[in-house]
């Protein structure tokens, strides 16, 4: 056990922080589930891809930094240290592409990854149907092969990102006649495809931050499956595990948000009790234990470890703990707290409000925390199904 | 930067595993509980005998030399085993305390705490009550800026049974003197404050384990106890109140191991770690006793049910080397008070 930096850490630290004060905007862009705010993030992801900042971890040859799990935090520290801009391809930097890493063939590493990591391609997830949410397995898009092609019919919702994406990764059923988890295919879709129609939802926020995906007769090339044909289950599993374990929440944000809590009671400390002062440091205690066994996570995955159910503890975790310290900055607004930022009263409200909105959908994506529960319980504690 | 153990201390800690599941079941825990003194010179030999009592003394004193990172885990055991005997006290605190201390005091009493032939108890200003007092071969106790070692036999102890009767405690009076004088000023109240970090420390790591064993013993009964036709762990309203503990276990774990290597490496932040890890641990513990006896039904409410070995260590501990409301107090003095760094980067030391 050794919890210093090593110096190429220091040096790697060092390196990303110069970057980004002299790189990152210095005020917030507009939200990426907007039109305009898309583009500027598009913007953003290029500026970052061409600094070499993109996916630090992701080798070389497809638009990384091949830099390790270790440094990958470091860098998340910097990164949301410098309050640069949100990831507008998460789902295709932190979910599809190690899923790549791990199934694609040597032609899909070469022809995706690259456009991930530059975000030319941004990716929207498509898991959910109308009858298949938390039981995933449901699902009854159907993918037939035809020749060299998958033709696809059906109806995907809730898909991420969905508006303003280029393509969609998800899971379709390939065998018509199989049943549950088996019969699926995993298949990347460009959004462009003719018979594939999105339909942008408005979220509790007011912005279109997920889609339902239509879709009729959509031809796709085959070689657009990733993994073998009837073998989607385990392909999604595995990016589930990056979704819940690892890559989509950094403790980088966590820490952030617990830190400008601390601020926020500090400026409004008068009118804060001692009860609440005591939440705020649990909060800012329990973005330090998520920061903690993310270090030992990665540790383990750098000696060769994988992550398995155990990232359903870490999705319950840090999904809970976002919503209270959303929670206790609200109740630290006090008045002021259910006021939109152009109000005239709204005074340093900052953007406390919205981002308590996004924070209570951490609960249900990714894996509803009820589903998160059954599979800690009987996956590594081991109760009857 | 490496967050994870070597093979040494890890095969040490199975050791300790496999001897405590032997040698200390639950049906030896409760006769040493209904034993006089609530304690198994027996036993206390043989922890000594694998390298327990001397964990943390120098080999020249018959220790083996070993720091924080390797006692919790071995803790975490003692914790699993609902353990009776002075580990925290004497392995944990005293042990190097009067490392610290030197002179005839450390040359007297390491090699025979190694030897699992003594037992040193320590008294702080954190609690009224002193652990293993009234078996205790010598006394180590504050008194104001003072650190005064007594005699047993030169001081008034007064037992106070208390709800976990494997942590036998007690009120300990003496009349400081120059005589028992050992440390005094800035040097006592340094003493002080490394016996009470490694006091809490030692109790979360001894939390650990109590969480453990009481998320398998619910898991055991709940895969086993039918109702409705069905175990009753099968139900979800079961299987997401266990799960509820696990979480707060595997969150706690790393927290009480940075604890110890901060210890161990006389972190500045030390103190502010060991209060997180002992916070953390103790409410794990604590849900877990909760949960653990309401996954149980009224059988979990038995004295016959083992289950309440382990709740009563969990709230023991609690008790035990500064309560939830002292460390948390010295957690947000830090963070809203003291201007420790905070924010992404600030976990470890040296970086950003």
């Amino acid at each position: 056990m050794d919890l210093t930096y090593s110096e190429s850490e220091n040096a790697f630290r060092a390196e990303a922080r110069a970057w980004l004060e002299a790189n990152a905007p210095k005020a917030p862009l507009l939200s990426f589930d907007t039109a305009a705010g898309a583009r500027a993030h598009r913007e953003w992801e290029q500026r970052l891809h061409a600094g070499g900042w993109a996916m630090v971890p992701w080798p070389k040859e497809y638009g990384g930094r091949g830099a390790n799990l270790l440094e990958w935090l470091v860098f998340e520290e910097e990164y949301y240290r410098a309050r640069a801009p949100k990831r507008i391809n998460q789902n295709g930097i932190f979910l599809l592409g190690p899923t790549i890493m791990e199934y694609g063939t040597p032609a899909q590493k070469a022809r995706f990854l690259p456009k991930i990591a530059s975000s030319e391609e941004v990716w929207a997830q498509g898991w959910s149907e109308p009858n298949a949410g938390s039981d995933m397995a449901a699902i009854t898009t159907t993918a037939i092969r035809d020749g060299d092609h998958y033709v696809i019919q059906g109806q995907k919702t809730w898909a991420s990102r969905g508006a303003f994406a280029d393509w969609l990764f998800g899971l379709f059923r390939t065998d018509p006649n199989s049943e549950r988890h088996h019969g699926l295919s995993f298949v990347l879709v460009p959004l462009d495809t003719p018979g594939v129609t999105v339909r942008p939802i408005a979220q509790l926020d007011g912005e279109t931050g997920f889609a339902e995906v239509f879709f009729d007769g959509a031809r796709v090339p085959a070689e657009h499956r990733l993994g073998p044909e009837g073998e989607g289950w385990s392909v999604a599993m595995s990016t589930a595990g990056f979704e819940r374990g690892l890559m989509l929440r950094s403790p980088a944000r966590f820490q952030d948000t617990a830190a400008r809590l601390v601020a926020l009671l500090r400026e409004n400390d008068a009118g804060a009790g001692d009860a609440l002062r005591d939440d705020v440091v649990r909060c800012w205690m329990g973005a330090e234990a998520y920061a903690l066994e993310t270090y030992r996570t990665v540790s383990r995955l750098l000696a060769g470890g994988k992550i398995g159910a155990e990232a359903s503890l870490n999705k319950i975790f840090w999904s809970e703990l976002d919503i209270r310290m959303h929670e206790l900055a609200l109740q630290i607004l006090g008045d002021r707290a259910e006021l939109l930022p152009e109000a005239p009263a709204a005074r340093g409200v900052g953007s406390w409000l919205d981002s308590y909105l996004f924070a209570l959908s951490g609960p249900i994506y990714a894996g509803t925390n009820e589903i998160q529960r059954n599979i800690v319980a009987e996956r590594i504690l081991g109760l009857p199904r | 930067m490496d967050f994870r153990y070597n093979e040494d201390p890890l095969l040490f800690q199975e050791t300790v595993r496999d001897f405590l599941a032997k040698e200390c079941a639950p049906e030896t825990v409760r006769a040493i509980w209904e034993s006089k003194t609530g304690r198994s010179p027996a036993l206390w030999k043989k922890l000594a005998e694998i390298g327990v009592t001397g964990l943390l003394a120098a080999e020249e004193h018959g220790g083996i030399g070993q720091d924080e990172t390797t006692l919790v885990l071995l803790l975490e055991e003692a914790g699993r085993a609902a353990l009776p005997e002075p580990v925290i006290g004497t392995a944990a605190v005293a042990v190097p305390l009067l490392r610290q201390l030197g002179g005839a005091l450390a040359t007297s009493f390491l090699p025979r705490i190694a030897a699992g032939e003594a037992i040193v108890a320590v008294g702080h200003p954190v609690s009224p009550f002193v652990e293993d007092a009234h078996v205790a071969d010598l006394l180590l106790l504050a008194a104001g800026d003072e650190l005064h070692a007594v005699r047993p036999a030169d001081a008034r102890i007064t037992e106070q049974p208390a709800n976990d009767p494997g942590r036998r405690i007690a009120s300990v009076a003496f009349t400081p003197s120059a005589t028992t004088r050992v440390a005094d000023g800035e040097r006592a109240r340094a003493l002080l404050a490394a016996a009470l970090d490694r006091g809490a420390l030692a109790c979360a790591a001894e939390a650990l384990g109590v969480c453990d064993r009481l998320i398998t013993q619910a898991v055991a009964y709940t895969s086993q106890r039918k109702q409705f036709g069905k175990p009753v762990g099968s139900f979800q309203a079961v299987k997401h109140m266990l799960a509820n503990v696990k979480v707060k276990l595997e969150y706690a774990r790393p927290v009480v191991w940075r604890a110890a290597w901060s210890v161990a490496q006389a972190s500045p932040h030390r103190g502010v770690h060991v209060s997180m890890a002992k916070l953390a641990a103790c409410e794990a513990a604590a849900l877990g006793a909760k949960n653990a006896l309401q996954a149980h039904g009224a059988i979990g409410y038995t004295w016959e049910q083992d289950l309440h070995l382990w709740m009563r260590r969990a709230w023991s501990l609690e008790q035990s080397w500064g309560r939830s409301s002292f460390h948390l107090g010295r957690v947000r003095r830090a963070v809203l008070e003291d201007g420790l760094p905070i924010g992404p980067g600030t976990t470890f030391l040296g970086g950003a």
